[in-house]
């Protein structure tokens, strides 16, 4: 495992756990430590605190503060989720005073320092913060998030990201670090070049609902999301090689399937160029689609996308995902020993190898003393 | 040049691609410290160089996207043509220089070119080779082009954004694409790390959808422990109510929720209802879901006229967890990206001044940091051949006179 030499205590709450998972993941030693009362059956919890063991602390109390101490003291990476401002014993700024050569990383809504530093977040206020809510909805309706909580997976992803950089330097250095993660912050990345628009141009990207703007220069929208035979498919009309040839393509599928082409079949898609067209253009391109997909599945359109390399895909819901060949080939999903339950399993395969998931969600962290303990007790 | 030591000084990164996916995990490696080298040709420039606006002035141009910017400032940028047996070999020789490769080409590209973990292991048995693509390199479907915009629909994001009588929406851009660089960073780092203990590099098979999927974990447990089928519902939450977006005056937006009946009554006390917090159609947080119409148009009534800045100010002095909905041009003015210098100004030589994008996390002891532009096709090519691969005046000279730098 990569990270087979690296122990990390994860006390944080949902804009942590994945950091905690993604260093599992990649073979740390993850220590979950949680209040007492965390309910453990909700699904968001099992999914991303799988992998690490977990210790129960009631840190109000001092000889679980004592407890955390003993624990965190050998630890490489401490993920916090700080209050503002911070209280013992999770303070990351006392917890580096105290071990120099530990990376303290503390993810919190809005960052570290600013006037807004102590404001209250979760996920849609982070969302909206970071850009993200402001460019998803229809163009005349309200910003959207995404209905599955999106803000605490950006700040954990970049969390563990931020550690192993501070992880590298000490290799380097012998001193750990503090990393600061702002979940709004950690959403901006997730808008891609959007905020470019802005910058260069003036312009304000804004949201499109189930079209794509921004593409062409004369302001043309495109369409995205085509209802088929049982949900929806995203395909977009693109330009350049890749573009040429799905288009291509497309035409050629439904040219075999006899379907009516309108101004489709006149078309010279080595020459096309998105950039260029205008809404007129577009709509007329679209229409005889429309009315092919709506013969479509999902499934078929999957799959003769893929035989003829063509870009885009279904809109899946969980059980499409579930029930994907591609997934099912490369075993990504998993169940972990000692349970029946299935999992997302490690987001990577390392020379062919999958790393395999070590623990249950919920598994007790027991240290040596415990065991002794429990040892004396049953004899 | 900055006085602080950089995390990641010493680190070496070559990029064989383009576009989003590839090329943001170089950008973040090198914003604190690694030297990062993206690899292009002139005849096969990234793609983001000419294929999506924004360009500067509307003009496109090879130096003059916004696009490839955003994903490669900090790098040295140089040409090499792999269509030349001497291109692939001048890459062999780049790749016994470096610590990690990150490459996002389709599946099998690579090895076609000789470029192989397997050919460059023999090489540099230190090296890490990061590969990623839409599907991953293994499976039936491995070979599926794709691009993240539309992987998004594919891993659930789509689908579970917009209103449940609506369609699907899109999310920005390639959503995933950001998702999998992150991860595929992390997971780069630590194979480094290994590397740098052990002497032993490894390939790394990165499957963006994969990673997206981290990212939908929790509505693919439940799926998989009850067979609840996660729908788009909104701005709705399970647990929180209220929650959702709110219209402030001038077209502004604010998000807000509470997460208890105390922080409902708090908001209600703020918008002058406090009679709400006891009202039955409203106690308790499944009331208050079911009477959501109602709940929500008594909520906008008080922020219609008042600015999203005020609202959020309003209920934060509260206790209640706000935000406005900050537009692109927004995110330039909000006062915690502006501490956290979010964007920062670098000259780039065609471009001029304009603005680049820091991560979302930062190092207190070795901040990062936006080293520099982006670079123009093959600025680098005298620099990085010369003194980083350390090709001689006759090496480099036969090289170009071939034509590998085209």
């Amino acid at each position: 495992m990569l990270l087979s030499n690296v122990l990390v205590i994860d006390a944080t709450d949902r804009f942590g756990w994945l950091a905690g998972r993604v260093l599992a993941d990649l073979g740390a030693d993850v220590v979950k430590v949680d209040p007492p009362g965390t309910d453990r059956t909700r699904p968001e919890w099992r999914a991303f605190n799988v992998n690490k063991r977990v210790v129960e602390l009631d840190l109000t109390r001092s000889a679980d503060r004592k407890r955390f101490d003993d624990l965190v003291a050998p630890a490489d990476i401490c993920l916090l989720t700080p209050a503002a401002p911070p209280s013992l014993p999770l303070d990351p700024d006392a917890l580096r005073r105290r071990h120099p050569s530990m990376v303290v990383v503390a993810i919190t809504p809005f960052g570290s320092v600013g006037p807004r530093s102590a404001w209250k977040g979760t996920d849609i206020e982070t969302m909206a913060a970071g850009g993200a809510m402001a460019l998803a909805g229809e163009t005349d309706g309200a910003p959207m998030r995404v209905s599955e909580p999106q803000a605490y997976a950006w700040a954990g992803a970049q969390a563990a990201l931020g550690a192993l950089i501070a992880l590298f330097k000490r290799a380097g250095t012998g001193r750990g670090d503090r990393v600061d993660v702002s979940a709004q912050a950690s959403v901006v990345t997730a808008l891609s070049h959007a905020p470019a628009f802005v910058d260069l141009l003036g312009v304000e990207p804004t949201r499109a609902g189930a079209f794509i703007t921004g593409r062409s220069i004369k302001g043309a929208r495109y369409r995205v999301f085509w209802p088929c035979r049982d949900g929806f498919i995203n395909f977009i009309f693109y330009g350049g090689n890749a573009g040429r040839r799905t288009n291509e393509q497309l035409v050629a599928w439904m040219r075999d399937r006899g379907a009516e082409l309108g101004v489709l079949a006149a078309i010279d898609w080595k020459s096309w160029d998105p950039t260029k067209a205008d809404q007129a253009e577009v709509d007329a391109i679209e229409a005889p689609v429309m009315k092919f997909f709506a013969a479509v599945t999902k499934r078929e359109f999957l799959t003769e996308g893929h035989r003829r390399e063509m870009l885009g895909y279904p809109v899946s819901t969980v059980s499409d995902i579930a029930t994907d060949p591609q997934l099912e080939a490369r075993q990504f999903f998993e169940r972990v020993a000692g349970s029946a339950e299935t999992f997302c399993g490690a987001f990577a395969i390392i020379d062919g190898q999958r790393p395999p998931l070590r623990h249950a969600p919920g598994a007790p962290f027991t240290t040596a003393q415990d065991e002794r303990e429990r040892a004396g007790g049953q004899t | 040049m900055t006085a602080l030591p950089q995390a990641l000084a010493g680190l070496k990164v070559l990029e064989f691609g383009g576009y989003a996916a590839g090329p943001h995990i170089g950008k973040v490696l090198a914003n604190f410290g690694a030297q990062t080298i993206h690899v292009e040709s002139r005849d096969r420039p990234d793609g983001f160089r000419l294929q999506y606006p924004p360009f500067k002035d509307d003009r496109a141009g090879y130096n003059r996207s916004g696009c490839f910017a955003f994903f490669n400032d900090s790098k040295y940028g140089v040409t090499v043509d792999l269509k030349k047996p001497a291109g692939v070999e001048l890459a062999r020789r780049m790749a016994q220089w470096c610590d990690l490769i990150v490459e996002n080409m389709r599946p099998g590209v690579m090895e076609r070119l000789g470029l192989g973990y397997g050919a460059l292991a023999a090489l540099n048995p230190r090296l890490v080779m990061l590969s990623t693509c839409n599907m991953g390199q293994t499976g039936p479907r491995a070979d599926q082009p794709g691009f993240g915009s539309q992987l998004s629909a594919l891993a659930g994001f789509c689908g579970m954004t917009g209103v449940p009588e609506g369609p699907p929406m899109l999310l920005y851009g390639p959503y995933i694409d950001y998702v999998a660089s992150l991860l595929g960073a992390s997971a780069a780092l630590a194979a480094v790390l290994r590397s740098r203990r052990s002497g032993k590099g490894c390939c790394i098979d990165v499957s963006q959808y994969e990673c997206g999927l981290m990212f939908m974990a929790g509505a693919l447990q439940d799926y998989f422990a009850s067979g609840r089928l996660a729908q788009r519902r909104g701005n709705e939450d399970a647990d929180a109510a209220p929650h959702g977006a709110f219209p402030c005056r001038d077209g502004g937006w604010v998000a807000l929720s509470c997460w208890s009946d105390a922080e409902f009554a708090a908001l209600a006390g703020a918008i002058g209802k406090t009679g709400l917090a006891a009202d039955p159609a409203f106690a308790t947080p499944v009331a208050r879901r079911a009477n959501r119409t109602e709940l929500e148009a008594v909520i906008a009534a008080w922020t219609r006229p008042r600015t999203a800045d005020a609202v959020a100010e309003t209920l934060q002095a509260i206790g209640v967890a706000a935000y406005p909905v900050v537009t692109m041009a927004g995110l330039f003015a909000d006062p915690q990206l502006q501490v956290r210098r979010n964007f920062r100004v670098r000259r780039h030589p065609e471009m001029g001044d304009h603005c680049y994008c820091f991560p979302g996390f930062d190092l207190a002891e070795a901040p990062g940091d936006i080293i520099g532009p982006a670079p123009c096709v093959g600025a680098d090519n005298d620099f990085v051949f010369r003194d980083l691969i350390g090709l001689s005046e006759v090496e480099y000279e036969s090289y170009r006179s071939q034509g590998v730098f085209g």
